[in-house]
This record gives structure tokens, sequence and C-alpha cells, in this order.
């Protein structure tokens, strides 16, 4: 129903689809709607939230990620296993049970995430002292949340910070070593990333700020939970540590970033509706104080993902103690400056924005749309009630104007028509004849 | 082919409940109109400064937003209580906001100063026991 297809991983399951109106309620970019009783994902307006993953009680959505078969297709395969990970499992005292555990269900090596987090906290923190950004510096690390901005808040594309996410810094670094160490070719190495959230998927597949993606796939945290169970309840004992510093791994659990890069300075905000509130205060600058701002779409941040097992507090609570093992070393300390121009750590794509809000390229046509828009708007009861299939009347109007519906798709408006019709019928039955 | 934009937002004094609706909706407007980013974000701090000054400052009034090929006009209109000395208000810092205003965390003195930095065109007109109109332009070409 929508312009061109671009490529996200939240889909829907037809098959199990009530046609209810829960998804359409809670999708923060007003990109479902309910026709001929299924919903239908508008791919251009979709940010990969999981909003409507978590919301549905029928699980008719679903996301798409691949399959761990994937990793047949490589001679070697490499874990990137998301700190967020590490909180599924309950009464875990160390890291080298999960990490041990990737390696007996098929990994060749694992590197960890949280690494790569250490190495961005370091790039971000000399961002920061960059002269000349705007202020606040925003947060890169949540791919919905920057696509929130390319869509609904186009103007504060400058402000997010153009450092890449940890997940590609950590496949960067671990497919070259892994060739070092192993002495072959990069093509025979595939890099997995092991994710809690949609939207990090569809970052592999559309990056964000660079051209193609050094991660060859995403395999999602619930359907690989089952696998590592048992063997991580045998590696119990297993000795192996983390590579990433108490930092590194707190950043699955929201505010991670901003307590490492701006302690003193920054503001986290986790859940992507208090994402949207406080970005409207950012664009009318009641911010500007601010030197950082981190945005998380899931409460709790990674560890809240929809496609994490665990709940998502407990998956913080069990973050949170499991980091205190690791190295305390501040990643200004622990991450060599080198690391910072040994590899790409930095956008070389500018960020685009999302017309999608548009309603047409010409300024005119699109006051000409407005205004019809309004003068629809103003006929509708106002009840907001999604029977139409829209989030709102608001917009139904939009949805009219741009060719979506008809207007008679209200049903209030359709009742209040089938009144004056049966009104006339009953008029045209008692006309005399002449 | 020409088309014109015109949408009234009253504003009731002391409403802090519903401060920042009207900017709120007028950006959404600007986006589904297109308006470039740079004016885009003008316009955004400036209405909401403006929307602002209507609620602490005011005895209520109402917002006008006006859109044209040519530009976005937007207009505060107030019933009083009016600016005793405009050069006064006009002054970064300076601020007249009661205490319950500031204990929310407004009159910095930064409002009017605000409006006629993002502004492309800015007039105020003001009478005590009158009233203050604030014009503001914002040009698109």
């Amino acid at each position: 129903m929508e312009q061109m297809k671009r490529y996200h991983s939240v889909r829907l399951d037809k098959t199990r689809c009530k046609g209810c109106t829960n998804c359409l309620k809670h999708c923060p970019t007003e990109a479902i709607r309910v026709r001929n009783g299924r919903a239908h994902i508008i791919d251009e307006r979709c940010i990969d939230c999981g909003e409507c993953i978590r919301i549905c009680d029928y699980h008719a959505k679903v996301a798409i990620t691949d399959d761990i078969s994937v990793i047949h297709g490589y001679k070697y395969a490499i874990a990137l296993p998301a700190p967020s990970l590490y909180g599924q499992f309950k009464n875990l005292k160390s890291f080298g049970p999960v990490l041990e555990a990737l390696k007996k269900i098929g990994f060749d090596d694992v590197f960890e995430v949280a690494r790569g987090a250490d190495i961005v906290s370091r790039a971000v923190r000399e961002k920061l002292r960059e002269p000349g950004l705007p202020r606040p510096l925003i947060s890169s690390a949540c791919p919905a949340v920057v696509r929130l901005i390319q869509e609904r808040f186009p103007d504060l594309i400058p402000h997010i910070v153009d450092v890449r996410q940890p997940m590609e810094v950590a496949a960067m670094i671990a497919r070259q070593e892994f060739c070092r160490k192993h002495d072959c070719p990069p093509e025979d190495v595939g890099v997995f990333f092991i994710t809690p959230c949609p939207a990090k998927m569809t970052a592999i597949r559309n990056p964000i700020g660079q051209e193609k993606s050094a991660v060859d796939g995403a395999i999602s945290m619930m359907e690989i939970y089952g696998l590592l169970l048992p063997h991580v309840a045998a590696l119990q004992n297993n000795p192996t540590e983390t590579t990433a510093t108490y930092y590194g791994i707190r950043w699955a659990a929201g505010s991670g970033e901003a307590n490492v890069v701006c302690p003193e300075n920054s503001l986290a905000v986790d859940g992507i509706q208090n994402v949207i509130r406080v970005l409207e205060e950012i664009e009318n600058n009641r911010l500007n104080d601010l030197t950082f701002f981190e945005g998380s779409a899931c409460l709790c941040g990674c560890v809240g993902g929809p496609l994490a097992f665990e709940n998502n507090y407990l998956g913080k609570r069990a973050i949170r103690k499991l980091s205190n093992t690791a190295s305390k070393r501040h990643p200004v300390d622990d991450v060599p400056a080198s690391m910072l121009t040994k590899y790409p750590l930095y956008f070389d794509q500018p960020i685009e924005a999302n017309s999608v809000m548009k309603l047409d390229d010409n300024l005119v046509v699109a006051m000409q749309k407005m205004e019809r828009m309004n003068a629809i708007l103003e006929s509708l009861p106002g009840y907001d009630c999604g029977s139409c299939g829209s989030p709102t009347c608001r917009t139904f109007a939009e949805d009219v104007v741009r060719g979506y519906c008809s207007e008679m798709g209200c049903i209030h408006k359709l009742k209040d028509q089938l009144k004056v019709m049966a009104q006339q019928m009953v008029e045209l039955a008692q006309t005399k004849r002449e | 082919m020409s088309a014109f934009i015109h949408t009234v937002y009253p504003v009731a004094s002391g409403d802090y409940t519903r401060a920042g609706e009207a900017s709120a909706d007028i950006k959404r407007k600007l986006k589904q109109l297109g308006v470039a980013s740079m004016v885009l974000r003008r316009v955004a701090v400036a209405s909401y400064e403006v929307e602002l000054n209507l609620v602490i400052h005011s005895m209520g009034g109402e917002l006008i937003l006006e859109v044209d090929e040519k530009g976005i006009s937007l207009t505060s209109q107030d019933v009083g209580p009016g600016i005793p000395d405009i050069s006064m208000a006009m002054k970064e810092g300076y601020s007249t906001a009661n205490e319950e205003a500031r204990s929310l965390g407004f009159g910095a003195g930064m409002g009017l100063p605000n409006m006629k930095r993002n502004a492309d065109g800015f007039e105020i007109d003001s009478e005590l026991g009158k009233g203050t109109r604030i014009s503001m332009r914002f040009n698109l070409v």
C-alpha cells in the first residue's frame, strides 16, 4: 500500500493475525493499518522497534532473523554475543559458561560485542571533545532510535554521533584477528551477531552511516537460548574470562553508554515513547545545555529487546551483578589510542532523512492535501476507535488524502449516511401518487 | 494553483498541562508539508517559546500559524496585560516570570531574544492593559 519497499525485520504472520487494534494503537510511528481484517505494516514507516511484537496477544508479529544453520555456509563462524546475552541466564557467576557454550553449538570463535562497546565508548568520548558539534550529541547505538530520528526528527540528524555501532566494530576486529591467527582469507569467515532485537537485523541488511555491514547475519537470542542452556549449565565452572570491561558489559542494560562517555552531563532514556518525548524537548532547544543523550527503544535497554528471553528487569539486575566481576578499568585507559585509527570506527555515509511524513514533494500540493485533511478530520467523531483500520481519526484523514482508503471507511460516518438514506427511503415510500 | 494553511490555536493563561501542544502540532504540520530541517528547527524553538510565553505571562490569547508558498508566519496575540518596557523585555536574562513558572524551570529571560534570533522577521507590539502581538516570519524561499 505504500511506495517502494525497504527491508526491515518485523513482519506479520497473516495466519495468526485476528485484525484487532492492539498493534495499531502501540506503533510509535503509526506504521500499522488494519485492512481486510489483517494488520499491514507500512515498510517505509517501520523502525523495527518491536513494540508490536510485544503487544500482540496472538504472536502474529514476528522478527525475521537468520536461522542458526546460516553458519554452515562459511568455513569458519564467529559469534558476536550482544552483552545482553549474559543477562539471559539465572545464577550466572562468570562469563565463561556463555562464551564457551557458544563454541559448543557450532561457532569456531567468539568475539564479545561488549569489547566493541569499550572501543566505541572511547571513540565517543573523543567526539564529545570535538569543537563545533551540536548539543546534545545523540547516541547512534540503538538503530531503532536512529530510524525514528530519520523519520520523525530529521532536524536532529546533525546531533547523531557518527561513531559506528559496537556490533560493527566487533565484527571488523573479530574477522581480522581470526584471519591473522588462522591464516585464512576473510571470505572464509562468517561473523554473526546474537541479537536481542529486530532493529539490529535491519541495521545489518540496511546499514546506517556505512555502505556495507561487517556482520554477515543476525541470530535471534530467543532462538539460540534453548540451544545454549544445557551447555551453560554444564560449563558452570569454566574459567574463561571476559575481554570487556565492567563499562562495556553495562551497555546492555540502558544508560551504559551515557554513564561511560559522559557521566557528568548526560541523559539516558529508555522506552520508545519516552525517547520520543525527550527528542521533542531537544527539538525545542530545551536541552541545549546537555552534552550527551542516549535513547534506547526498549525499556531497560537491550536486555529489554523483543528477542530477549529473560524479563527485562531481571536481565538488568543480572547484568549489573555480573558486570562487577569484570575489570573496572575505564575504557579511556583500557582501550589504546591506536585503536581509534586502526579500524574505520566512524560513519562514511551521511544519515539521510526519511521523508515518509511528507504529504507531497511539492509544497503547494502538500498544503492542498493538508487543507483537505483538516476538513475531513473536522467531520470525524474523534473517537480514535481504530475501527477504520487507522490508529486515530487524524491518521485516517491523512490516509484518505493519501488515497489509501475512502471516507466511508469510518463506520460512524457510514452509520450517519445510512440514517440519512433510510430517512430518504421512508420519505420516498410515503410519497403519495400525484 | 495556490494554497494557504491557516490554523488558530487558543492558548489559556496558566494552563501548564496543555502547554506545548500547539507548538507540537505546528511541528507535525510543518514536517508533513516537507519544510526543510533547518527552518523547521527554528520554527520549533520559536513556537515553543512563544506558546510558553502566552501560558506564563499573558491573560490568554492565541497562536496563529500561516503557511504559504513563500514562508511561514507565526503570530501570537494576547488580551493582556501588555509589556511596560519592550526594550527591557528583549534583553537576555530579563524575566518577569512568577514563582510558579520559575519552579517549573521557565523564566530564564531567554524567550523573546530566542524568538528574534530564530525568526527571519520579528515584530513586537504591546500596549499596557490591551495586550501584546508578536509576529514572526520564516522564509521558505
